[in-house]
């Protein structure tokens, strides 16, 4: 069932165009990141969602009803704040409870409600101390029960993890997965982490310059990215330079330094023509072949340029004839491996179908 | 090092040696205001408590002082919230206006004040005038105060009461009044002290019914009432030190619920 839809959603910020043409289902019960660079327009779209902002043009319609107008008081939405904004004078239970104010229920249903709230987010038994007191990773949670004790429709998340270490950060990502899972609320988030939005995402909208860039699944968006601008805001890519000699449901392909190559139609998410097209290549789908190794896939050789260890993966930039900039790729380093040196003559082993045409 | 410290000793001096004459001569047993002190009496401090003039003008000053100070406190509460809001057209220039009774000389203001409420407006001349002039020149320093206040709050705390349910009002209510409390009672308590013992408008503005300060510079004329103004004096002194050490205390403590740190006070 479709509980958000934004249509043709525009917002000007003087001469900024904050928001261009925003076209936007979220189902319910969905994980729905907005991801991007500062400044793309993601924290915006949030709060016009929210009803901080206005929309300048277009529509926005929560469980159907259209929120013109509509104040972020009287709307089903609640919202994570990126610094929580934990008030400062009132107490853990006081905080959670606030939304309560006005709800018909008695103390004792109130009380009751907050307990479970804070049981919920794990603080249980919290409820006496002083927000002040609390650490980055406990506001957090306050907030999370804050905004869920009111059963919202919708929450709305804006970059709630980033003011976290990693340690705190990576285990709230998991608990808050569990939590959604758990409540069945819809989720939107704000990041602009996007290991972040692909771990915990049913779907992400990755947004430039105020608009959507592509919106998809993590999977598909991680092997099947549309534009260069996508594949190099997630994850490490290679790109290359190619050119398409023919098109059909198989796409012959001249590509910089690999040579000739058929690729299927899925692999040009973003459509193809005849002529230059950009390639993109994952550094995990190359492997190096260490001496004594042999494989049925396409090889080419190269020198070992640069090594990065990391501990579980060794990078590599490579060194390829034809190609101008080197070859990134990893290797997981497993018992027996080695880790090859600086200026070792090797080859790399690659597919034709871990290649995507990139569109414009 | 050493040249520093004396000059730094004697500056001190400079500034406050004479107000510890005050409470000296108000105690001492002698119509004359001269050394050696005669001998210990608190018979100053009766005396103003026979002064029916005196106290009409104590009682006038009181009601200008209190006025003032929520007058000035209320506007000032407007002004620092329209200021740490997003910006608008003219701000700063509306700021800098409202700000500039600080530096404005008061003998400027008093003329020009008595010449519009005289001569433009025909008027006469009351407490109310004076409560009007008063609030103009406390404002600054309202603002001043409760612009610190507001300025260190997170607008996220506001938005998130509205997220959660309430009103504007009722989320300024609820969660930006209890936060800026303690810079608004430290700016009563600093515009009341300024009032209380102004003395050039009132000295233009005050009709037959003189505040206080108006009162004992009269009084000034009658060489043998001048302990009796010693008196008054000190009584004015150690007023404003409580005054101000509350307001500055209440400062802080406001600084430290908004769990912020302290970068330099107004006092």
């Amino acid at each position: 069932m479709t509980l958000i839809q934004l249509t043709g959603v525009n917002k000007h910020f003087g001469d900024y165009h904050a928001l261009r043409d925003i076209d936007l289902e979220i189902q319910q019960g969905e994980f729905f990141s907005l991801l991007g660079p500062s400044g793309c327009g993601k924290t915006t779209l949030l709060r016009t969602i929210a009803g901080f902002e206005d929309v300048g043009t277009g529509a926005i319609r929560i469980d159907g009803r259209d929120m013109k107008g509509v104040g972020p008081n009287l709307r089903p939405t609640n919202m994570v704040f990126q610094s929580y904004a934990i008030f400062p004078h009132l107490s853990v239970a006081e905080n959670v409870g606030f939304g309560l104010r006005r709800a018909d229920m008695t103390r004792e249903e109130k009380t009751r409600a907050v307990g479970q709230a804070l049981e919920m987010v794990g603080l249980g038994g919290y409820g006496a101390r002083a927000a002040n007191a609390l650490s980055g990773g406990q506001r957090q949670r306050v907030a999370l029960a804050r905004a869920l004790i009111l059963e919202p429709k919708v929450l709305l998340l804006d970059e709630p993890l980033s003011a976290l270490d990693k340690k705190i950060r990576e285990q709230m990502q998991v608990e808050l997965i569990k939590l959604q899972r758990e409540v069945g609320i819809t989720f939107i988030l704000v990041t602009h982490d996007q290991e972040e939005a692909l771990v915990m995402s049913d779907r992400i909208a990755v947004m430039f310059d105020g608009g959507i860039g592509q919106m998809d699944d993590p999977e598909t968006l991680y092997r099947r990215p549309k534009s260069k601008r996508v594949a190099e805001f997630i994850g490490m890519m290679n790109f290359l330079d190619g050119e398409v000699t023919q098109t059909g449901a198989r796409i012959e392909v001249k590509v910089q330094g690999l040579g000739r190559c058929t690729v299927e139609s899925e692999q040009a998410p973003g459509g193809v023509a005849p002529g230059p097209v950009g390639i993109g290549i994952r550094p995990e789908t190359l492997s190096l072949l260490f001496e004594g190794e042999t494989t049925t896939r396409k090889q080419v050789d190269a020198v070992v340029d640069e090594v990065v260890y990391y501990g579980d993966m060794t990078y590599y930039d490579m060194r390829v004839a034809g190609i101008d900039k080197p070859l990134t790729l990893s290797m997981k380093n497993l018992i027996g491996r080695p880790v090859l040196d600086v200026g070792t003559e090797t080859r790399v082993a690659w597919d034709e179908r871990s290649l995507v045409l990139l569109g414009r | 090092m050493k040249g520093l410290k004396v000059y730094a000793i004697a500056y001190l001096l400079f500034l406050y040696a004479p107000i510890f004459l005050l409470p000296m001569f108000a105690f001492n047993d002698a119509d004359i205001i001269a050394f050696p002190l005669s001998g210990f009496t608190t018979h100053w401090f009766e005396e103003l408590t026979r002064n029916a003039a005196l106290q009409a003008a104590v009682r006038n000053s009181l009601i200008i002082a209190a006025s003032t100070a929520v007058l000035s406190t209320i506007l000032g509460i407007c002004a620092a919230r329209a200021a740490t809001m997003a910006d608008w057209p003219l701000k700063r220039p509306m700021m800098g206006l409202i700000m500039l009774p600080l530096v404005l000389p008061e003998i400027i203001v008093a003329v020009s004040l008595l010449v519009v409420i005289v001569q433009v407006f025909g008027l006469g001349l009351s407490n109310t005038t004076i409560i009007a002039a008063h609030t103009l020149i406390c404002m600054p320093f309202s603002i001043a105060v409760l612009n610190g206040a507001f300025q260190n709050l997170d607008p996220a705390l506001e938005e998130a009461a509205l997220d959660l349910g309430e009103s504007r009002w009722s989320a300024f209510r609820l969660v930006i009044l209890p936060l800026v409390m303690p810079g608004i009672i430290s700016s009563l308590l600093i515009s009341f002290t300024i009032s209380l013992d102004e003395f050039i408008i009132a000295f233009f503005l005050s009709g037959a019914n003189p505040t206080m300060p108006v009162y004992i510079w009269g009084l000034l004329r009658f060489p043998g009432q001048l302990p009796v103004v010693m008196a008054m004096g000190t009584i004015l002194v150690a007023l404003s030190i409580v005054l101000l050490t509350i307001a500055e205390i209440m400062r802080r403590r406001g600084l430290k619920r908004a769990g912020l740190k302290d970068t330099g006070g107004f006092l």
